[in-house]
């Protein structure tokens, strides 16, 4: 049972950082922010979620999904609907030609709930659905690719359609699923006014939470015998296979983690913004989505989480400010990253940063007994030369 | 859905879709290549691709304004001239982004996927920045416009006819310079093996380059042509992108015959089904069906065969 002890699964640098993670965003972010701009923050944390995702999925396993806002989509109209009928209650829609469905279902001239509706009324089934919905649909796709050794750029050119798809899907069925605007003006939660000041401060600090049961569900598998599968065959996919791995199964695998990881964002995004909409299914977000993820560092998990949140922060700073100049920025960002900076953001502090934390920690009464085991000691003291000149 | 419709009315519905079905063709084939020659030689994924079919409109667009303002007497002949301008400037500009930016990156074709669309956005922003977020559209010299009957039903639009011309005439030169030409022998070599074109003396760097090129400038003839059918906006290439890449997967890459395929057979199906389910449903069922056999053949329709 070694293999599941702390010390094996995050080296001193791992704790250090999701304890600097922790306090940024329990401590930090609630002090230093209005309720308004810690919702918004909130939700760039929902596309840190996806950005996890992908860096098991993508930096990890070597498969670039580029429809990710599909699964986010997913769980997202998942949570949305139930809240969707909360809200429709006949006392509600008494104004409606057919009180108790949906608004925009009345106002497509819909009479009745269409069947696949019928199930969200209930909130375990709705719970359920956001994770498992999303989760077989990435299992389909996955093993029907995977299976036959599709990967590489076709499988992103495939993910890509997907998406393309369900968004048209979406806007095309406005009666079944609220169109462009998507689905708006959610209330209450069981009863409970999520509209509140004090339910935005719950919702934060439950996507928190979520956030974090993400992060340590990633960090077990990129440190485990899995993580390592999975680098070999990103590396050497045939090597792997020859040695008698069943390569498909492990993709499938990753696949759907990111895919439930992404569904679970889109989730708690419906809480926080109180809609979900055809605009975070396509293929422009989705294609953010891995930005946020290269921005971070596509091999690191808690770089993923500082990619999403620095290029939302700078999409809002820019957009409200020089809308013109985002685009500019936006494309910059993507040929920069992959160009000149392949690791993001952990491959600079990697670099630049982690031998100098290192030395500090060796100094670090609290991390004493954590000295030896660290990968970085040995990697990073070949650097310290370089830092100290 | 067939039963409210005669015979005869079938016939011209089909008839009439069919035509509007070979416009988009000769639109997705154009585009198609393009991307085809990229792809099959290369294994980039070019996202930015629409974007310089995009800069071949907007090549068109200023040739016409160019014309009406100074030449109005050649304005009957300036679409030639703007082809010729289209092609030009998006392969000199895809000259250019394969030198800067493409050929740091062939052994990361994920990330030239990244990469391209980042470029993509650049062009996107720079078009609105230069000719405005508002669609413009080009004024057809007269002797385009109008239509040419067949029957008393069936209309054949001419700048429709035009478009096919192009498409048809652009896939012969394509076929000409791959399979008839020392340049294309010379590209050839290279897809089916790298090391060993460069062993026997083959510049390979100078002919990723001159593919790209040649892919880019055939999307700005694709753009010129697009200026016929429809208007020209910053983001109307991103309309096109995923339908062209299912284009080219769906046929094989490196196939020409199968981009030729997969590009009839898909803009088909599209335009038939739209006259019975509308366009959304119609697209949705052509992309659904494509994926869907891909997933069973992902090689596509035509694969060269390669001993890898």
């Amino acid at each position: 049972m070694s293999n599941f002890s702390l010390k094996n699964m995050m080296t001193r640098q791992d704790v250090l950082g999701f304890f600097v993670l922790a306090v940024l965003l329990l401590v930090i972010m609630p002090l230093s922010m209005d309720i308004i701009r810690l919702t918004q923050f909130g939700k760039y944390l929902s596309f840190a979620f996806v950005a996890v995702g992908l860096v098991l999925c993508w930096g990890y396993g070597g498969i670039l999904s580029l429809g990710q806002g599909v699964f986010y989509g997913l769980g997202g109209y998942a949570l949305a609907m139930f809240l969707k009928l909360e809200a429709s209650s006949p006392e509600n829609t008494a104004i409606q030609s057919t009180p108790g469905i949906p608004d925009f279902m009345d106002w497509n001239r819909i009479t009745e709930l269409p069947w696949f509706w019928e199930p969200f009324n209930s909130f375990t089934f709705s719970l359920l659905a956001i994770l498992i919905v999303p989760t077989i649909f990435a299992y389909f796709i996955g093993f029907a690719m995977f299976k036959r050794r599709v990967g590489g750029v076709y499988f992103a050119i495939i993910t890509q359609a997907i998406s393309s798809i369900l968004t048209i899907l979406i806007i095309g069925q406005q009666g079944y699923t609220g169109g462009v605007n998507g689905i708006t003006d959610l209330r209450t939660l069981l009863g409970w006014n999520i509209r509140s000041d004090y339910a935005s401060y719950v919702f934060y600090f439950i996507g928190v939470a979520l956030l974090f049961v993400c992060l340590f569900v990633a960090q077990f598998i990129t440190k485990s015998k899995l993580g390592r599968i999975l680098v070999a065959m990103r590396g050497q996919e045939d090597r792997v296979r020859f040695s008698g791995y069943d390569v498909a199964n492990f993709k499938i695998f990753v696949f759907c983690v990111g895919a439930a990881f992404a569904a679970v964002g889109g989730a708690m995004f419906t809480l926080q913004e109180k809609f979900m909409s055809p605009s975070f299914v396509g293929i422009v977000p989705s294609i953010e989505m891995v930005i946020f993820c290269a921005v971070g560092g596509r091999m690191s998990i808690l770089g993923a989480v500082y990619g999403a949140i620095l290029v939302n922060v700078a999409k809002t700073y820019f957009g409200e400010s020089f809308p013109e100049l985002w685009l500019f920025a936006m494309g910059l960002l993507f040929i920069g990253v992959v160009v000149a900076f392949p690791d993001g953001l952990a491959g600079v502090y990697q670099k630049y940063c982690a031998p100098t934390v290192d030395k500090f920690l060796d100094k670090a009464p609290l991390f004493k007994r954590y000295s030896g085991d660290s990968s970085y000691s040995g990697s990073s003291s070949s650097h310290e030369p370089v830092n100290a000149s | 859905m067939f039963s409210d419709y005669t015979a005869t009315e079938l016939g011209s519905i089909f008839a009439m879709q069919g035509f509007a079905g070979l416009i988009l063709f000769a639109v997705f084939l154009l585009m198609a290549l393009g991307l085809a020659i990229i792809f099959g030689q290369m294994g980039v994924i070019n996202m930015a691709h629409g974007e310089f079919m995009i800069l071949g409109a907007y090549m068109t667009y200023l040739t016409s304004n160019l014309f009406a303002e100074y030449l109005p007497g050649l304005f009957d002949a300036y679409f030639f001239v703007a082809i010729v301008v289209a092609f030009l400037a998006s392969a000199a500009l895809g000259a250019f982004v394969e030198w800067a930016m493409i050929r740091r990156l062939y052994h990361r074709p994920l990330d030239t996927l990244l990469a391209t669309w980042g470029l993509s956005l650049l062009m996107q922003q720079s078009y609105r920045s230069i000719f405005g977020a508002r669609e413009v559209g080009v004024r057809i010299p007269d002797w385009m416009a109008g239509s040419f009957p067949v029957t008393d039903i069936v209309e054949l639009p001419i700048n429709g006819l035009i478009v096919m011309l192009i498409a048809i005439g652009v896939t012969f030169c394509v076929y000409l310079l791959m399979f008839k030409s020392s340049w294309g022998r010379r590209v050839r070599a290279v897809v089916q093996n790298r090391p060993m074109a460069g062993a026997v003396g083959i510049n390979t760097a100078k002919v990723d380059r001159m593919t790209f090129a040649l892919g880019c400038g055939i999307a700005g003839i694709a753009g010129s042509a697009f200026t016929m059918i429809g208007s020209t906006g910053p983001s109307a290439g991103q309309q096109y992108i995923v339908d062209t890449f299912l284009v080219v997967v769906f046929g094989g890459a490196a196939s020409l015959l199968g981009t030729v395929a997969s590009a009839f057979s898909i803009s088909q199906a599209q335009s038939t089904m739209e006259f019975f389910l509308g366009g959304s449903m119609a697209k949705v069922l052509t992309l659904m069906t494509v994926v869907i056999i891909l997933m069973f053949r992902p090689q596509g329709l035509f694969t060269l065969k390669v001993r890898k």
